[in-house]
């Protein structure tokens, strides 16, 4: 899916913010950027689209943001640093951003968090069954 | 002469700032986190630093997508606090030391360390958390501040062994300096964590705490993982760690650790915190 044939594509459940991603990623991450500011918050709170038309993403990127789908906005060349500025103008956590790309709810994530956080075992390299699925 | 007496690792949470700007950093419920600076605000009131080297992450705050320096020195005379989208922290605006930022960069540029020089920007959570956590609420700063950015966001970071290097040529670049200046660096970030994707809220402790005890004496190793690694192993964050490197390099061969904090979680993360002091204060010659 991601950073496929790189040194880190076998990581599971990981994107690398690479070059690759930032030239993707470039008016998505400059849009988030722009709500560091309390009138463009404002603006963008009165019409999210309106907003989102004057930069020029990609509509997939507009719909995404709409939809506060963090998974899809990272696959779309989102950083998550920039992300969050989303998030922070909606008023949630960075904990709860983080964990709607996870499949727990935010209460199961914090508990996961409490009792020590998501163990690497298992969760260090993709895990191919059998020869064939690897061509 | 100025010299490095001492350096610091501490992550630099977001949300350490938010507990201490509510004021809620005696409430019981946070004590596991902020029992662990007790010694370190009493060790700092001693040691009485007059400039720190911050070493730091810009989390897409002074620079965005426009610009991405790699290493960023602050020359500057003053840095505010940032608005990071919720209003900028209440804490005092941090004073440059100009002089011998100055003087750093270009022993740095001319040791080949093409350094970005910053004369004019906002700092965020990951300089003023850690100037929070060591000296608590104070009017002011008690000391001046370097900042230097490090690039984590965008990969690739620089690599551990560049890091361990810049923090040689830091130390050699005060060590020039004529002024009598107590100086100390500090690391700050990490430890592990990711904040992104399916496989996001990863902790290794396992890791960071063999991080922690290689960082002493072998951590000429630690310079050699490879940011792949620290991403499979900690996160995708956990290669803040590198910061950590920039830190050692200026000090010592042989340091001794006064003081050591690990906890999980706070928020997203595991949070680590140590000190080092030099050994052979002044009697080891300059690299």
């Amino acid at each position: 899916m991601h950073n496929n044939n790189k040194a880190y594509s076998d990581i599971p459940g990981t994107t690398v913010f690479d070059g690759d991603m930032a030239r993707i990623g470039f008016h998505l991450n400059q849009f988030c950027m722009s709500l560091m500011q309390a009138a463009n918050r404002a603006e963008f709170k009165q019409d999210e689209s309106a907003y989102l038309a004057k930069w020029p993403m990609t509509e997939a990127q507009r719909q995404a943001v709409l939809a506060r789908d963090f998974s899809q906005l990272i696959d779309l060349g989102g950083n998550i640093y920039y992300l969050v500025k989303i998030s922070s103008c909606d008023g949630l956590s960075v904990a709860a951003a983080v964990s709607t790309m996870t499949d727990l709810s935010v209460e199961d994530y914090l508990e996961m968090m409490q009792q020590g956080g998501r163990s690497p075992e298992g969760n260090r390299y993709v895990v191919t069954t059998s020869m064939e699925e690897k061509s | 002469m100025a010299k490095i007496t001492s350096g610091v690792g501490t992550s630099h949470i977001p949300l350490l700032g938010h507990i201490i700007d509510k004021g809620d950093s005696g409430d019981e419920k946070w004590a596991p986190i902020f029992d662990g600076y007790r010694f370190t605000k009493q060790w700092i009131r001693e040691q009485k630093p007059d400039v720190v080297i911050l070493v730091y992450n810009d989390h897409a705050t002074a620079f965005d997508m426009k610009m991405i320096p790699t290493f960023a020195i602050g020359c500057g005379e003053e840095y505010h606090p940032a608005d990071e989208g919720y209003g900028a922290r209440p804490v005092p605006i941090v004073k440059g030391a100009p002089k011998l930022a100055w003087h750093i960069t270009e022993s740095l540029i001319k040791q080949g360390f093409d350094m970005t020089v910053v004369n004019e920007m906002d700092v965020d959570h990951g300089l003023t958390v850690p100037l929070s956590m060591v000296f608590g609420e104070v009017e002011e700063w008690p000391c001046q501040v370097i900042p230097l950015a490090v690039n984590t966001v965008v990969y690739p970071s620089p690599t551990g062994e560049r890091c361990l290097a810049l923090g040689r040529a830091i130390r050699a670049a005060v060590e020039q300096f004529p002024e009598d200046v107590n100086v100390q660096v500090w690391g700050t970030g990490g430890m592990s964590h990711q904040l992104l994707g399916e496989r996001a809220g990863l902790i290794n402790q396992e890791w960071d705490l063999a991080f922690m005890d290689d960082l002493k004496s072998d951590y000429e190793k630690l310079g050699a993982i490879s940011q792949v690694e620290y991403i499979r192993e900690s996160g995708t964050e956990g290669s803040e760690m590198v910061m950590w490197l920039i830190m050692r390099g200026a000090l010592h061969d042989q340091v001794n650790e006064v003081h050591r904090h690990y906890h999980v979680p706070v928020s997203n993360t595991a949070l680590g915190h140590l000190i080092y002091e030099n050994v052979n204060d002044g009697a080891e010659e300059s690299v």
